[in-house]
């Protein structure tokens, strides 16, 4: 079937496959690699895009259902080569290791704090419990966004004897 | 190496530094092996075995050969090359037998991921299901079945492992220590337990993956998601004996290993299926239950101990047998049964000690390297051991530890002796008592008790830990200066996550007295460009790709300040330098920029002296022997790193159901 869609607020249209998932036209068909693959399976969160301003995992949307839909990707984050606050959080406090988890849990933190400005540890850990992260440097993404929402918190995570 | 450093003079290491690669990651322009396609790219499936150990009968590969878009179609019987780490015992595809569920009997390679997963649905296997191995505590049954009956033909690294042909024991690890027998006879206490810790899946977020593309000629370059580039390409070598300069292993940004991308995996099945689909790269990547049987885990482990001990509290002898789950294949689990049997005592003084570490093959997925590498197994059964024995003399389970630690004097399990300069890990075991409030209970706790109606329990736990390493490990690294005075490092050392390629620039900064921003360290890895690194794994990175990088610096100025001698008609001994230039002590107008140095000095007249600097640097672990393989004594260890963790949990006395409230760790 023909779906039209942006992406980043540019506009594609596309002829997709039934079973095409909107994580595999983003990647193979637009040659937007920044959202992952982890599990394929609705599971890890790699492949978070927001969805009309909703974070999705985008292996479990079929590509059909982003007709006439605004979807935002990490690659749109970064706006003119400049690092938004929340990428630059992360980057101050070190919440990106292999980085294979970073897009996607940029992208649900992105939608959290669109909801809710200043989300509290509890509300900060709902807002990513759909994004794995192997490397474990969750209480590092918890400190970048109590920073980025300028909370107290963001340097009292681990103490250093 | 050692300098002796005032690390209060450091511009750069141990200073807080932007990680180098974030903002990539950050913006998703970081690459991945998966996120790779070349023009003409083929797509590889895999046939995979729905049994633990069954005799492969017949495949029938003619529907999938007959189905459009199918370029290329393998089973075993074609592929008569061996991979191995230690011991070459695997085969590419299953041949004559599986050895494993999961296990690879049949592969295709289509246009696209499509048609290559219709195709794998339309190879027929007609099996005959055998009987299997799925305990490794079976293994050495007598009447077992032999997971590797042909084992005693199999080549080994025969300096290092011992594999028992006729058997299920793909290695037998021994350590011997003093006279066990007499150690127990002079105990007041002998406590014999044994502990279990099953096999796990390590995970990484990006599953893994590889293209490779056979050109003519056997020219072949692999792209992988592999810690160990140059491993990768030296087994690869020698499975299909060709010369290392024509296989080119290339790893982009690895979405993390955590020792399940240390060895050689899918890339000699992409190499077969590229060279019989004409030389077209071909691609596979694992799907997310594939690296749950098809790929490696961390290998299962039984740990027995038996511990006397004297009327004072003092360990008289312990005698220890380890028997790891290696699964189908040997891979990493004869290394991990070889460096938990020389770690298997922790960091206690054990007089007289017998360990005995056996890696066994069962019909299962296969084991390979792990975070710890085998360390956090076999410390929770010496652990619980610990406390376990403590109970059973009726001592406090800190003061048991305490009175048995290493210390000065003492020696370890493979004959080695403490130092003053060795890791204290008293020390540390004091340092986290001290923390969680060790045998008291402060009156917040007594209030949060009271009002939670749940308890209060606080546990030490001490550790040891020598990463695994060849004698000969060794690296290098390569620090080209530019025309402008930056620099690019090249060096093999995989980033997967745990951020070398900061640590590098750090320290050749350091080492330069250069602004960080001058220093670029590559990323991604190539065989074909950059010096030899052993292996991405053993905590070894910094430590050695560090050292020879300060080398590689030094080199580097050493030219410099040869050229600079020339220019400024000066000695070298009579030259300093800043992060700008060249000058000469005594007249420090005089000097010469490091841009002007760069690629060669060219005088007013035109001549010109130099050319490009390019420092190497090259380091070698030091000291290390292979171990006895009767008693296990020799050195094992480039450096012992010793520690403790306190915890406190509370814990609802009706469920059960615990949380941890604090951990304090501490390490020397």
């Amino acid at each position: 079937m023909r779906i039209a869609f942006t992406v980043n607020g540019q506009r594609y249209e596309r002829e997709v496959a039934g079973h095409r998932t909107l994580l595999h036209v983003l990647r193979e068909e637009l040659g937007l690699t920044g959202s992952k693959e982890g599990c394929g399976a609705g599971e890890c969160g790699a492949c978070t895009v927001l969805l009309d301003g909703r974070a999705v995992n985008a292996c479990m949307v079929l590509a059909a259902e982003a007709d006439g839909r605004a979807i935002e990707t990490i690659e749109g984050e970064a706006k003119q080569g400049r690092l938004s606050a929340i990428q630059e959080a992360f980057n101050r406090h070190h919440a990106v290791q292999c980085g294979f988890c970073t897009g996607g849990m940029v992208m649900s933190v992105r939608e959290l704090l669109a909801r809710n400005p200043k989300p509290t540890v509890e509300q900060i850990r709902e807002g990513i419990e759909g994004n794995f992260c192997r490397c474990t440097g969750y209480q590092q993404v918890i400190e970048a966004v109590l920073d980025v929402t300028g909370q107290p918190g963001a340097n009292g995570g681990l103490r250093h004897a | 190496m050692r300098d002796a450093i005032d690390t209060g003079d450091l511009m750069h290491v141990g200073r807080v530094r932007d990680r180098s690669e974030a903002v990539a990651k950050l913006t998703g322009e970081a690459v991945y092996a998966s996120d790779l396609a070349f023009p003409g790219m083929l797509h590889a499936q895999v046939v995979k075995s729905p049994h633990a150990r069954a005799r492969i009968r017949r495949i029938d590969t003619s529907k999938a050969e007959a189905l459009p878009g199918v370029r290329a179609v393998l089973t075993g019987a074609e592929l008569e090359y061996r991979l191995g780490l230690y011991i070459v015992d695997k085969h590419i595809l299953a041949r004559n037998e599986v050895r494993h569920f999961g296990e690879a009997v049949a592969a295709v390679a289509a246009d696209t991921l499509e048609i290559a997963r219709a195709a794998a649905e339309l190879v027929e296997v007609d099996y005959e299901v055998l009987a299997a191995v799925l305990n490794h505590m079976d293994a050495l049954k007598e009447g077992a079945p032999l997971v590797h009956p042909d084992l005693g033909s199999y080549d080994y690294v025969a300096a290092v492992f011992s594999p028992k042909p006729g058997t299920n024991i793909a290695n037998l690890t021994k350590l011997r220590k003093g006279d066990v027998e007499k150690g127990f006879a002079e105990a007041e206490w002998i406590v014999e337990r044994e502990y279990t810790n099953p096999s796990v899946q390590h995970v990484p977020m990006e599953t893994h993956v590889a293209i490779v593309e056979w050109r003519t000629g056997d020219q072949v370059t692999i792209w992988s998601s592999a810690q160990s580039p140059f491993t990768v390409r030296n087994l690869f070598c020698y499975a299909f004996k060709l010369p290392h300069n024509n296989v080119r292993v290339i790893v982009p940004h690895v979405g993390g290993g955590f020792g399940g991308k240390a060895g050689i995996h899918l890339e000699p099945l992409c190499a077969c299926l590229s060279r019989k689909a004409g030389g077209r790269p071909v691609k596979f990547q694992a799907t997310r239950e594939e690296e749950f049987s098809l790929l490696p885990c961390r290998s299962a482990l039984t740990y027995r101990i038996k511990t006397g001990v004297g009327a004072d509290g003092r360990i008289t002898a312990q005698k220890m047998t380890m028997y790891w789950d290696a699964g189908a294949y040997a891979d990493y689990a004869v290394n991990v049964t070889r460096a938990s049997g020389y770690s298997g005592a922790g960091p206690y003084e054990i007089p007289n000690a017998w360990l005995d570490a056996y890696t066994l093959y069962t019909n299962k997925p296969y084991g390979t390297a792990y975070r710890g590498f085998g360390h956090v197994e076999f410390f929770w059964g010496l652990e619980r051991h610990m406390e376990l024995v403590a109970e059973a003399i009726g001592m406090d389970p800190l003061e048991f530890r305490r009175r048995n630690a290493l210390r000065p004097g003492s020696r370890t399990l493979t004959g080695e002796t403490i130092t003053t300069h060795s890791g204290d890990v008293v020390k540390c075991i004091d340092a986290v008592a001290a923390s969680i409030g060790w045998g008291r209970t402060s009156p917040d706790e007594a209030a949060h008790e009271a009002r939670t109606g749940r308890r209060i329990g606080k546990g030490i736990a001490a550790l040891h830990k020598a990463p695994a390493m060849p004698p000969f490990t060794a690296t290098a690294v390569v620090v080209k200066m530019n025309s402008d005075a930056t620099v690019i490092v090249n060096l093999g050392l995989t980033e997967i996550g745990q951020g070398s390629t900061t640590m590098i620039a750090q320290i050749v900064a350091e080492r330069l007295r250069f602004d960080l921003s001058k220093v670029h360290v590559v990323v991604d890895k190539d065989t074909s460009r950059d010096p030899y690194d052993w292996q991405t794994v053993a905590s070894k990175g910094i430590v050695l790709s560090g050292n020879a990088a300060v080398l590689a610096c030094d080199d580097l100025l050493r030219q410099a300040y040869d050229v600079a001698a020339q220019a400024l008609r000066a000695q070298p001994c009579d030259l300093d330098h800043d992060g700008e230039k060249v000058f000469v002590v005594h007249h420090p107008e005089q000097s010469v920029s490091f841009a002007a140095l760069s690629v060669g000095y060219t005088f007013p007249n035109g001549n010109a002296v130099g050319g490009p600097l390019i420092g190497v640097g090259r380091y070698i672990a030091q000291g290390l022997t292979n171990l006895d393989k009767e008693t296990g004594q020799g050195n094992p260890a480039l450096d012992w790193t010793y520690g403790a963790h306190g915890v406190v949990v509370e814990v609802d006395p009706a469920s059960g159901e615990y949380r941890v409230l604090k951990i304090a760790s501490a390490f020397d």
